[in-house]
């Protein structure tokens, strides 16, 4: 599998799956693709249906009423798939961590391979993770 | 004799030559794009990384899908379009042609977006269901002025309807190009070209941001990696048949290699300019364009070159 691993670490795309963010993470999801940064040179693309995606990136808390929704993309895309998630929101429940509608945890959801914390976090901060998981797959 | 059919079919101008070809023009299409916005684009190789990616990938079969239908569609599409190449590459690079040339390729095209329809309606998602909608309008829209463009050639070279007699013509007399009509049939042949493939401003079909890709939207996996495949394989096939049909084909001696590579990169980056500097239009304005302006235009070739011009 090995020289499948390299083909996929090449290829990354990418689905940006929001659960309940305030924007914001969202926002500094889309500067990837901007000329600034240009994923593409590293072979990401942001696809538009979650059935062409390789790493799905989720953002914002799972509140009871999106986290069923969040199962369902998981389950719709086809796997091998990787699941990053993106801000301080996934990883800890920042602000929102005691509201009255939150689930327990985002991991008794769906499994999450890589947190990328900061609220927002940079853009550089997403290439590194990304970097990270293409260092993974390549062994 | 089987084995050099199957040569042509497989290998040469067909199946190998027309993928791999296709995958690093679309690697020039994506290059390019990304430099008209200032971006840096993917790497050489990455066309090939997707398309072996996405053959590794999990398949899902959709359960509201007609499964027979779902399947067969990107490969039927893709075995069409293997055949177009390889009547086109023989006419190209051999200089044979059979009875009916242009209007086996002509139906051939034709079928090639009917797979898309029915691979598209056969997935059972709304989104996928206003895609194939659409491309049968695009296909409504762009048939007539492609046929009236395919037929400027057949008539200026004395009613030949074969690839390697029109070429022949043109290599006695001077490519079509140069003539009143033939410039006007390249210029609509063209935009019928940017139809056809689904190319911004006619990526209506499968407008990414608004329909999810339209038709591909549900697909995953090895289909989806033979509808990809598909779409860069036009990339090969249009650009030839113009240079075929207008700008008197390939010389292969000398400079002429240089002269051929030129024609095919510079119809290609006409086609990725327009694509890059052009906002999506409706299809009804689509509709409007080719049947008002594009279609007529196109009869006027025709009779310019009934008339000899």
């Amino acid at each position: 599998m090995g020289w499948y691993n390299k083909r996929l670490a090449k290829s990354l795309w990418v689905f940006h799956a929001s659960g309940s963010p305030c924007n914001n993470c969202d926002i500094e999801i889309l500067d990837l693709i901007t000329p600034r940064y240009d994923i593409e040179r590293l072979g990401l693309k942001l696809v538009g249906s979650v059935r062409h995606a390789d790493v799905l990136l989720v953002t914002g808390i799972f509140n009871q009423k999106i986290a069923p929704k969040i199962k369902k993309i998981y389950d719709q895309a086809p796997k091998p798939i990787f699941v990053v998630a993106i801000g301080t929101c996934v990883s800890s429940g920042c602000c929102f961590k005691d509201s009255y509608n939150i689930t327990e945890k985002p991991e008794s959801i769906i499994p999450i391979d890589m947190f990328v914390p900061g609220c927002p976090p940079k853009p550089e901060a997403m290439i590194e993770a990304v970097a990270k998981l293409m260092g993974v797959l390549n062994g | 004799m089987i084995a050099w059919i199957l040569f042509h079919l497989f290998v040469f101008p067909g199946m190998l030559f027309t993928g791999i070809l296709g995958l690093f023009v679309g690697w020039y299409d994506r290059k390019l794009s990304a430099r008209v916005q200032f971006r840096k684009g993917p790497p050489l190789f990455q066309n090939f990384n997707d398309f072996f990616k996405l053959l590794g990938k999990e398949t899902i079969i959709v359960k509201e899908a007609v499964k027979s239908v779902f399947i067969i569609a990107p490969l039927a599409a893709f075995a069409i379009l293997t055949l177009i190449s390889t009547i086109i590459g023989l006419a190209l690079f051999y200089q044979r042609g059979f009875g009916g040339d242009i209007f086996v390729v002509m139906y051939l095209t034709m079928t090639f977006s009917v797979m898309v329809i029915l691979g598209g309606s056969a997935t059972g998602n709304v989104y996928s269901s206003i895609g194939a909608g659409r491309e049968m309008k695009l296909l409504l829209a762009d048939e007539l002025a492609f046929i009236l463009v395919l037929l400027v050639p057949v008539i200026k070279s004395g009613y030949q309807l074969q690839f390697d007699q029109i070429l022949a013509v043109q290599q006695t007399s001077g490519p079509f190009i140069g003539s009143a009509s033939g410039i006007i049939a390249f210029i609509i042949g063209m935009l019928c070209i940017q139809a056809k493939m689904t190319l911004a401003p006619f990526n209506i079909p499968e407008a990414e941001t608004e329909i999810v890709e339209g038709p591909f939207m549900e697909y995953s996996g090895p289909l989806l990696a033979f509808w990809k495949l598909n779409h860069y394989m036009m990339y090969v096939i249009f650009p030839f048949l113009l240079i075929l049909l207008f700008w008197g084909g390939f010389q292969f001696q000398g400079i002429g290699i240089l002269w051929a590579v030129l024609k095919y990169v510079l119809i290609v980056t006409v086609m990725i300019i327009i694509k890059n500097t052009n906002p999506r239009i409706r299809i009804d304005t689509a509709l409007n364009f080719f049947w008002r302006y594009a279609s007529p235009v196109a009869f006027i070739g025709v009779i310019l070159a009934v008339l000899g011009v």
